[in-house]
């Protein structure tokens, strides 16, 4: 059992809030790139109207719902995972709590931006709040993802406050800019872990801990409930709100997954990050992932095995237009990470992280599969000579800007592990029990 | 312009020989009551003289009425701009409804262009849209107009998360493309495709001292979700949609269900004899939005379907190229 001290780990981890490295400022560079090339799309699209976008009068939403459903998904599972992993003091979460508290923020951040892409004026936006109508899903949405930013903030402020408070007090050993002394200053809100202090912080995060695990859930059914409830086929489904928790903490599995991998090589933190880790988070991933197959499965099969019209019509088309798309979605993104983690043998660090890469990957397939083909089986025939009007085909616009999203999450990670370190050294110090070990426990 | 010479007495018969049952029976209601004074906006207060000539109405009952010609024009309102606002209140003692007779259409396209025309829109935007429909393989085709339903249960104004579309008293929907955000969840919400997205600016010329009106819903705004109105606009002055004004055949009938009668411009026929005896039924009643437009079957054609295909346009005809039907017939090799 190890058992870690302050002021070994700040010493350990001050180098990588001091210093950046070269590949560092490349990738940044990088990422900037990729963002400034989607803010050229979106000023297209701003100049152009929304016809600059493969969306049409039957396909009237298209990549950016799906990247919408997408990033809120992988917020609801790092909130999910890090309550989880939080209230029942799993001893092995220290290292990566942070990550997966980062990975909640950040990508509830950049969610609801692609929602501002697909409406038609967005300048219109405050109007959900002059004229709001809680009749609305759209409103039950708002509320939910409102409440869930409030929220995640402040679960994962709180779960920074000691470290931040030991950056102030160590600060004249740092070599950073004065504005960041002071930003830990600020943000370490005066906390000195005296006793009531430390008794409050602890009560304030199992809390949160709790409600973020609660609100998560209830805002993922709610976006579900978006699709559910209209009568379209496919969308009409009551297991739609299930579905999408199950789908969400499947790929944010994944996303912690390659977090994890990205970090563990960045900053060499192989000392804390270790095999174990990979595998006991991959051992999530493949019990949710079976989880998933089976709603994936019972969803489809109700609707293949009677003959209602619509459904059918819908089912004929993933199968026919969609078939890869579907293979990959609901076949190899479920079986593959499961073998992969089934197998002893298969299952090293890089393997675990390749099998995390196809279930993101066909997660969004599968959120894309949910979205589109639907639109385009209306019940009323299409029938319209313009091929967009009949299929939906994403254009540059659209492509450039969820590179951009995927852009802006990385460099919100890369920002966020220079403010403070991606481990959290207070949390790695702090003995939830006596009993319980700090060596992850094997569960395979 | 439409309206310049609604006062001249001529047109004013021909108004209500074409048996318009909105104005009429309004009026005819009138008679039978103790005021002539009562048009549905509130008309003027003195009667004209009367003119000597008579003409005969359709009560609510029933009853067909004889009228004097001078007295008529009081159903007419005056056609004021209704606001936004206004336009939120349905016109009072009113439940509108649509009949279509699908023995009748053979896709003369009059009421999409009348529409289009009416509405200022572009080409490409069909508020009324003309299918072919052929429901099974062994099934008859036949054509289909479909306008917006102003279901009774709109899903479409349940999901509007802004209240931009919204159900009236007299049973129509709207949009007002002031307040819509162009979310579009009202376009998913609605399974009949009633809606159509105005993905850019329209490329429409429209007079420019007309001032934007849900009920007539010109100029339609980019970002925004438009659909047909049932020329609410239209109804405010006591006069047919323009769709039903221009089909050529009689197949849209419009009217009252409160007066239970309807009208295709020709013949005035009480609404519920018509759905009783043609066995009229809403389309996709399943889905359980109660729609304000009833059809009538394809039984006893007027016209071969093929009357609305031949004579198309290549690339109208191509919208249909998926159908059996036609398969089988036009697009064979011989």
């Amino acid at each position: 059992m190890t058992t870690y001290n302050s002021d070994t780990l700040f010493k350990e981890f001050k180098p990588q809030i001091e210093q950046t490295s070269r590949s560092w400022f490349i990738w940044f560079g990088f990422f900037i790139c990729c963002f400034i090339f989607g803010v050229v799309g979106f000023i297209r699209q701003l100049t152009g109207g929304h016809i600059v976008t493969g969306m049409r009068d039957n396909v009237v939403w298209g990549v950016y719902i799906v990247n919408f459903i997408f990033f809120m998904g992988i917020s609801y599972a790092g909130a999910l995972i890090s309550g989880v992993l939080h209230l029942f003091r799993t001893g092995w979460r220290k290292p990566i709590i942070r990550m997966v508290e980062l990975i909640t923020v950040i990508s509830l951040v950049i969610g609801p931006v692609f929602i501002l892409f697909c409406v038609g004026r967005f300048e219109r936006i405050p109007y959900l709040f002059i004229y709001p109508r809680i009749q609305s899903p759209i409103m039950w949405d708002v509320i939910a993802i409102l409440t869930d930013l409030v929220g995640c903030i402040i679960f994962v402020y709180l779960s920074y406050i000691e470290d931040l408070a030991l950056l102030r007090d160590r600060s004249s050993e740092l070599k950073i800019p004065k504005w960041r002394k002071k930003l830990y200053k600020w943000f370490s809100l005066g906390y000195k872990s005296t006793p009531s202090q430390v008794k409050r912080l602890i009560f304030s995060r199992n809390i949160m801990a709790a409600m973020i695990i609660a609100i998560a859930i209830i805002v993922y059914s709610v976006l579900a409930w978006i699709f559910g409830v209209t009568l379209q086929p496919g969308w009409h489904s009551t297991i739609f709100g299930p579905y999408f928790v199950i789908a969400a903490v499947y790929s944010g599995t994944g996303v912690l997954i390659i977090v994890m991998y990205l970090f563990r090589r960045m900053n060499h933190l192989e000392n804390y990050i270790k095999k174990q880790h990979f595998v006991n988070i991959a051992v999530l991933l493949f019990i949710i992932g079976a989880f998933y197959g089976y709603f994936t499965f019972a969803d489809y099969l109700t609707k293949w095995y009677g003959s209602v019209k619509m459904d059918k019509e819908l089912i004929d088309k993933l199968f026919k237009d969609y078939y890869w798309e579907f293979i990959v979605a609901n076949y190899v993104g479920v079986l593959v990470p499961m073998i992969i983690i089934a197998f002893p043998k298969l299952r090293t660090i890089n393997n675990i992280t390749i099998g995390a890469i196809i279930t993101i990957f066909a997660l969004w397939m599968n959120r894309y599969l949910i979205v589109v083909p639907t639109l385009e089986t209306p019940y009323l025939p299409i029938q319209d000579i313009r091929p967009d009007w009949v299929k939906y085909k994403a254009t540059w616009v659209e492509w450039s800007l969820t590179l951009a999203g995927v852009s802006v999450y990385f460099i919100l990670f890369m920002i966020a592990s220079k403010l403070a370190p991606i481990i959290s050294i207070s949390e790695m110090v702090h003995q939830d029990h006596k009993h319980v070990p700090d060596e992850p426990v094997q569960i395979l | 312009m439409e309206d310049t010479n609604k006062d001249k007495p001529n047109s004013r018969r021909k108004f209500l020989q074409l048996g318009l049952g909105l104005g009429a029976v309004s009026v005819a209601t009138a008679v039978a009551g103790k005021a002539l004074a009562a048009g549905p906006e509130g008309g003027e207060k003195s009667a004209p003289s009367a003119s000597g000539e008579k003409v005969k109405v359709l009560t609510t009952d029933g009853k067909v009425v004889e009228v004097d010609a001078a007295q008529l024009s009081l159903a007419k309102a005056s056609g004021k701009f209704v606001s936004p606002s206004e336009s939120h209140i349905g016109i009072p003692g009113r439940k509108f409804v649509m009949v279509i007779d699908l023995s009748k259409c053979k896709n003369a396209r009059k009421c999409i262009e009348a529409c289009q025309e009416g509405h200022y829109l572009p080409k490409d935007h069909e508020w009324m849209k003309v299918f072919l429909m052929q429901d099974a393989n062994t099934t008859a085709p036949y054509w289909f107009p479909k306008p917006c339903f102003h279901c009774d249960n709109p899903l479409c104004v349940s999901v509007c998360p802004v209240g931009a579309t919204y159900k009236r008293s007299d049973g129509i929907v709207l949009v007002d493309t002031d307040r819509c955000i162009g979310c579009k969840f009202c376009m998913t919400g609605c399974p009949y495709s009633a809606r159509v997205f105005n993905w850019n600016k329209p490329e429409v010329e429209y007079p420019s001292d007309m001032k934007y009106s849900p009920e007539r819903a010109v100029p339609q705004k980019e970002g925004t979700v438009g659909k047909c109105v049932f020329c609410a606009d239209k109804l405010r002055k006591g006069e047919l949609p323009r769709c039903v004004a221009a089909c050529p055949m009689g197949v849209l009938y419009f009217g009252d269900i409160l007066e239970d009668s309807v009208t295709n411009g020709t013949e005035t026929v009480r609404f519920s004899e018509l759905i009783r005896n043609r066995a009229g039924y809403r389309h996709l009643e399943n889905l359980g939005n109660m729609p304000s437009v009833y059809y009538l079957p394809p039984v006893d054609r007027q016209f071969p379907v093929d009357s609305g295909y031949d004579d198309l346009k290549p690339e109208l005809k191509e919208r249909f190229k998926n159908i059996p039907y036609i398969k089988n017939t036009k697009l064979k090799k011989p």
